[in-house]
């Protein structure tokens, strides 16, 4: 006999109100709307200012560095959307809210889907900010409105990739303190990437290799095709290929992980 | 629902690397019963809830909630509950309505419905005008509260409550209390309640277990266990202290002597009905007292009687156990 709240209450109903829950607490923190939203910009800001002369180098792909440097913002929203998965779910098993989560005719999988949900929202919102800071001084996007479309919906695909390791690293250790300590090697992963310079222009051979290697190479360089180039097929397979393989490798195992999590 | 509303059959909860939690437990639940599962810190209280709310499998074992199996039937199971468990699991970022609201859409209720239901229950616990705030400027009472009204939102037939008055102030706790007997008395909800309070046990139970080290030691109504260690005692002491001959020999008349530091005591031979007696044939004697006590057994008694320690002493070994273990720990 089906339980009687589960078949009143379907699966999206139970996304959206967990989703909305998501958007609802991130919003009353204002560090983690300020913070993802402040930090990159103003990194892109000190950056555009000190390496402008790098887009003299031969073979550089633009004149403005505010053009090329505008991928890396998307990046950086991505990891902050790790960290708001991760802690928000950590903070849910710490204090008992996932038990009572658990017993509800709630599907297990729109915990995942709520919080991923949530993440996605803000995504989109983070992503549409950048897009605006970065038109507003004067960034022309070459693709056009058709690859604004296709850059915010790669946001929301990125965001929902690492919101998904976030919330895994979370389901895993039932610890914010865990999930803060991914920011640091995420970044690092950041910088070892086409972020500051392309990669056929990198001298040092190893950085080359090890930034051409890196995943997070080609999701900058996917967003980064969208602005200064057009329509790259390469770097858009490329690009949403990897957030792809992320976003079901990340999935399955923070799923596999809220299983055990749950196991009831 | 036939049968008992809980039923428990050798359950058994041993974690990894770590101790048998819960040790062979039997027990049964009537429907529309307060029942007071009563033992110190780690007796295994809270092992035992969170089994019989399906949240965690049992090692061993067998138990029915509201005639579904816990581990087979779980989604049914939840259907059948509610539970405010030991920690108040409260988001301190929304709002009591909206915490209400979201434990409603979970639930399943309708749309129409959702709004009056958490309306509802926020009058009931007492929290209209405190609704709207955010919970992290709840009191503790208030947190408690929020959390007995998330877990009636579905108008479940079995309440389990996990150390529902912990950390409460007497206000606070006697308002649960009436909260809880109303439940039971006026709307029928099977009430499984965890306690370490003597007194709550004693006054909100039909039936107390009484559990130490995993194991249920004694079960029985709070009176039907008194009356297992003894019946009660009476204790006066002479305003002289010469007297004291006099006043033996006046209560060896209603029961047997038993040990009084500072005056005379006697086991009661029929109860307390023999109190009035006793003020008046020390009346009668003209032998003025001091003090005259009448002694219940108490359930700290009965634990006394079935495991060597008092239950409050068994909180303080708890207490001195786990302070030794993170004294331990390593660096």
């Amino acid at each position: 006999m089906p339980a009687p709240g589960a078949g009143l209450s379907s699966f999206v109903d139970q996304v959206y109100v967990l989703a909305r829950r998501s958007v609802v607490r991130t919003l009353r923190q204002p560090a983690n709307v300020i913070g993802p939203l402040v930090f990159p910009m103003m990194l892109l800001a000190v950056n555009s200012g000190g390496l402008q002369a790098e887009t003299k180098l031969p073979g550089f792909p633009t004149t403005s560095f505010v053009a090329f440097a505008l991928a890396v913002p998307f990046m950086q929203g991505a990891l902050f959307a790790t960290m708001n998965a991760g802690t928000d779910l950590a903070r849910d098993i710490q204090t008992g809210f996932l038990s009572r989560l658990s017993l509800t005719p709630m599907r297990r999988l729109a915990v995942l889907g709520g919080q991923l949900g949530g993440v996605v929202t803000l995504g989109l919102l983070q992503a549409i900010v950048y897009l605006s800071v970065g038109i507003a001084v004067g960034v022309h996007i070459k693709s056009g409105v058709a690859g604004v479309l296709v850059l915010l919906a790669f946001a929301v695909f990125i965001s929902f990739a690492f919101g998904a390791l976030g919330a895994f690293a979370a389901l895993r250790t039932g610890s914010g303190e865990a999930v803060q300590g991914l920011f640091p090697v995420f970044f690092v992963f950041l910088f070892i990437s086409s972020m500051n310079i392309p990669r056929n222009l990198m001298s040092v051979a190893w950085f080359r290799d090890v930034a051409t290697a890196n995943p997070v190479s080609y999701l900058i360089e996917c967003v980064r095709s969208l602005i200064i180039t057009g329509w790259d097929g390469e770097a858009l397979a490329l690009g949403f290929g990897i957030a792809l393989v992320v976003s079901v490798v990340a999935f399955a195992l923070a799923s596999h992980a809220l299983k055990e999590r749950m196991a009831r | 629902m036939e049968g008992h509303a809980i039923e428990a059959r050798g359950l058994v909860r041993v974690f990894k690397k770590g101790p048998r939690a819960v040790d062979g437990i039997d027990l049964d639940v009537a429907s529309g019963e307060i029942y007071g599962f009563l033992g110190p810190n780690g007796a295994g209280k809270s092992t035992t809830v969170l089994m019989l709310t399906t949240l965690l499998p049992p090692t061993e074992g067998t138990a029915r909630v509201g005639g579904f199996d816990v581990v087979r039937e779980g989604p049914q199971v939840r259907s059948t509950i509610g539970a405010a468990l030991q920690e108040a699991a409260l988001d301190p970022l929304l709002t009591g309505r909206e915490h209400l609201r979201l434990q409603a859409s979970l639930q399943g209720l309708p749309k129409d419905v959702r709004r009056a239901r958490a309306d509802e229950l926020l009058t009931r616990v007492g929290l209209t005008e405190a609704a709207d705030r955010k919970v992290r400027g709840y009191s503790g009472g208030m947190k408690r509260r929020l959390d007995l009204a998330l877990a009636l939102v579905h108008s479940p037939r079995i309440l389990f409550l996990d150390e529902p008055t912990t950390g409460l102030d007497i206000q606070s706790r006697t308002a649960l209390w009436e909260e809880v007997a109303r439940l039971a008395r006026d709307d029928g909800v099977t009430v499984f309640l965890t306690t370490q309070y003597l007194e709550e046990a004693d006054v909100l139970a039909d039936r107390v277990g009484i559990i130490d080290h995993g194991k249920i030691v004694a079960e029985g109504t709070p009176a039907e266990l008194k009356a297992t260690v003894g019946r009660p005692t009476v204790e006066a002491v002479p305003a002289d202290p010469a007297d004291r001959e006099r006043a033996s020999s006046i209560l060896a008349g209603f029961g047997e002597p038993c040990g009084s530091e500072r005056g005379v005591a006697v086991r009661l031979r029929s109860g307390e009905a023999d109190l009035a007696g006793i003020v008046r044939a020390l009346d009668a004697e003209g032998l003025k007292v001091e003090q005259l006590q009448l002694h219940q057994p108490s359930l700290d008694d009965v634990f006394l009687a079935k495991t060597g320690r008092s239950l409050e002493g068994a909180a303080e070994e708890e207490d001195e156990r786990a302070r030794g273990g993170l004294a331990m720990e390593p660096a």
